[in-house]
C-alpha cells in the first residue's frame, strides 16, 4: 500500500475519534438537563461549569480532527 | 468560482502582507492578520470609550460595559478569590480581545466581491502565543509567590505514598499539555467553523447556479443549515472567548492557591 492511500484511511480512522466526542458532548449536556429537571432553582448557577464541561468534551474532538489533518498534510 | 468549481476552504485562511516591512532578513510585515487584530483593537476600544461615563442611572451602552465589566470582575472573584482582583485587567483583556477577533471574523463582507473577512485567532500563531502568555504568568506568579514550594501542586494533599509516583507524572504531563490545550481549543474551533461555512457555502453557491432541480435541492437544504451553522458559530465564539478566560483564572487559581 502506497503512502498517499495509507494516509487518507488514517485520516478516515482519526475523524472515527469526531463521532466518539459528540457522544461525550451529548453526557454532558444530558446529564445537566437531567439534574437541572431535579433541581431547578439551582441550574441557572451552574450554567458556566456546563459551557466548561462542554469546551472541555469538545476540545478532545477537535484533536481527533487536528491528528486527522496533520496525518493528511504534514506527513 | 465555475459552475462545478472545486471547493477551496483554505483560501480564506491565507496571510498577506499589506505594507511590506523588512528588518535585515526578518519579513515584519503589517499583514492582513495584524490589521483585523488592529481593528478589534478599535471596535473594543470605541465601544469602552462609548460606554465609560458616570452617570448614577446608566444609559443602555455604559449599562453594556458595566455588564461586561462586571461579568469579568464576577468571573475572577469566584475563580481565584479576594486576591484575584489584580488579574482582572490581564482576564478582561484577554476575553475581550477574543471574543472581537472572533466575532469580526463572522462579519458578511463576502457581499462584496473579492472581500472577506478574517478571523486572527483561527491561527496557531495567535492564538498559541494567547496560550504562552496566560502559561507564563500562571509559572511567574507561581513561583514568586510560593518559590520551590509551588511543586508541591503535582502532589496533592493525603495522596498515598504508593500512589505518589503515578500521581506525579500524570499531574505534571496535565500541567504542561494546559498551554497546547488552550491554544489549540480555540485555533481549531474556530478554524473548524470557518471551514464548515465556507464547504456549505460553497454547496449553495454550487447548487443554485448549476441549473438543476437537484442542484436548488441541495442549494436550498444547504442555506437553511447554514444559517443554523451560523448562529452556532455566534454561541462558539462567545463560548471560546468565555472558556479561554475561564480556563486561564482556573490556572491561576492553581498558581496563587496551591489547591
Amino acid at each position: 500500500m502506497d503512502v498517499a492511500s495509507a494516509k487518507l484511511i488514517g485520516a478516515g480512522l482519526a475523524a472515527i475519534g469526531t463521532g466518539t466526542a459528540a457522544i461525550g458532548v451529548g453526557f454532558v449536556f444530558g446529564q445537566f438537563l437531567n439534574s437541572a429537571l431535579r433541581n431547578p432553582a439551582a441550574a441557572d448557577g451552574q450554567q458556566g461549569r456546563l459551557f466548561l464541561g462542554f469546551a472541555l468534551a469538545e476540545l478532545l474532538g477537535l484533536m481527533a480532527f487536528t491528528v486527522a489533518l496533520l496525518i493528511l498534510f504534514v506527513f | 468560482m465555475a459552475a462545478a468549481g472545486k471547493i477551496d476552504p483554505m483560501h480564506q485562511f491565507t496571510v498577506e502582507p499589506l505594507i511590506p516591512l523588512h528588518i535585515g532578513k526578518y519579513d515584519i510585515s503589517f499583514t492582513n492578520s495584524a490589521a483585523w487584530m488592529v481593528a478589534s483593537l478599535v471596535v473594543i476600544a470605541l465601544f469602552m470609550w462609548g460606554g465609560m461615563k458616570r452617570e448614577v442611572v446608566p444609559g443602555r451602552w455604559q449599562m453594556a460595559v458595566e455588564g461586561l465589566t462586571g461579568f469579568i470582575d464576577d468571573l475572577v472573584k469566584v475563580n481565584i478569590g479576594p486576591e484575584g482582583k489584580k488579574f482582572t485587567p490581564f482576564i478582561f483583556s484577554l476575553f475581550t480581545f477574543i471574543l472581537a477577533a472572533n466575532l469580526l471574523g463572522l462579519l458578511p463582507l463576502a457581499i462584496v466581491p473579492g472581500w472577506h473577512a478574517f478571523t486572527p485567532t483561527s491561527h496557531f500563531s495567535i492564538t498559541g502565543v494567547l496560550a504562552i502568555a496566560s502559561f507564563s504568568l500562571v509559572l511567574i506568579v507561581g513561583f514568586w509567590r510560593h518559590g520551590l514550594h509551588f511543586f508541591s501542586l503535582f502532589l496533592p494533599a493525603g495522596t498515598p505514598w504508593y500512589m505518589a509516583p503515578l500521581i506525579i507524572p500524570i499531574e505534571i504531563v496535565s500541567f504542561m499539555v494546559r498551554p497546547f490545550s488552550l491554544a489549540l481549543r480555540l485555533f481549531v474551533a474556530m478554524m473548524a467553523g470557518h471551514i464548515l461555512m465556507e464547504v456549505f457555502g460553497s454547496f449553495i453557491v454550487n447548487g443554485l447556479s448549476s441549473g438543476s432541480v437537484l442542484g436548488f435541492g441541495v442549494g436550498t437544504i444547504s442555506f437553511l443549515f447554514i444559517v443554523g451553522v451560523g448562529a452556532l458559530e455566534l454561541l462558539i465564539c462567545a463560548l471560546q472567548a468565555y472558556v479561554f478566560a475561564l480556563l486561564t483564572s482556573l490556572y491561576l487559581n492553581d498558581a496563587v492557591n496551591l489547591h
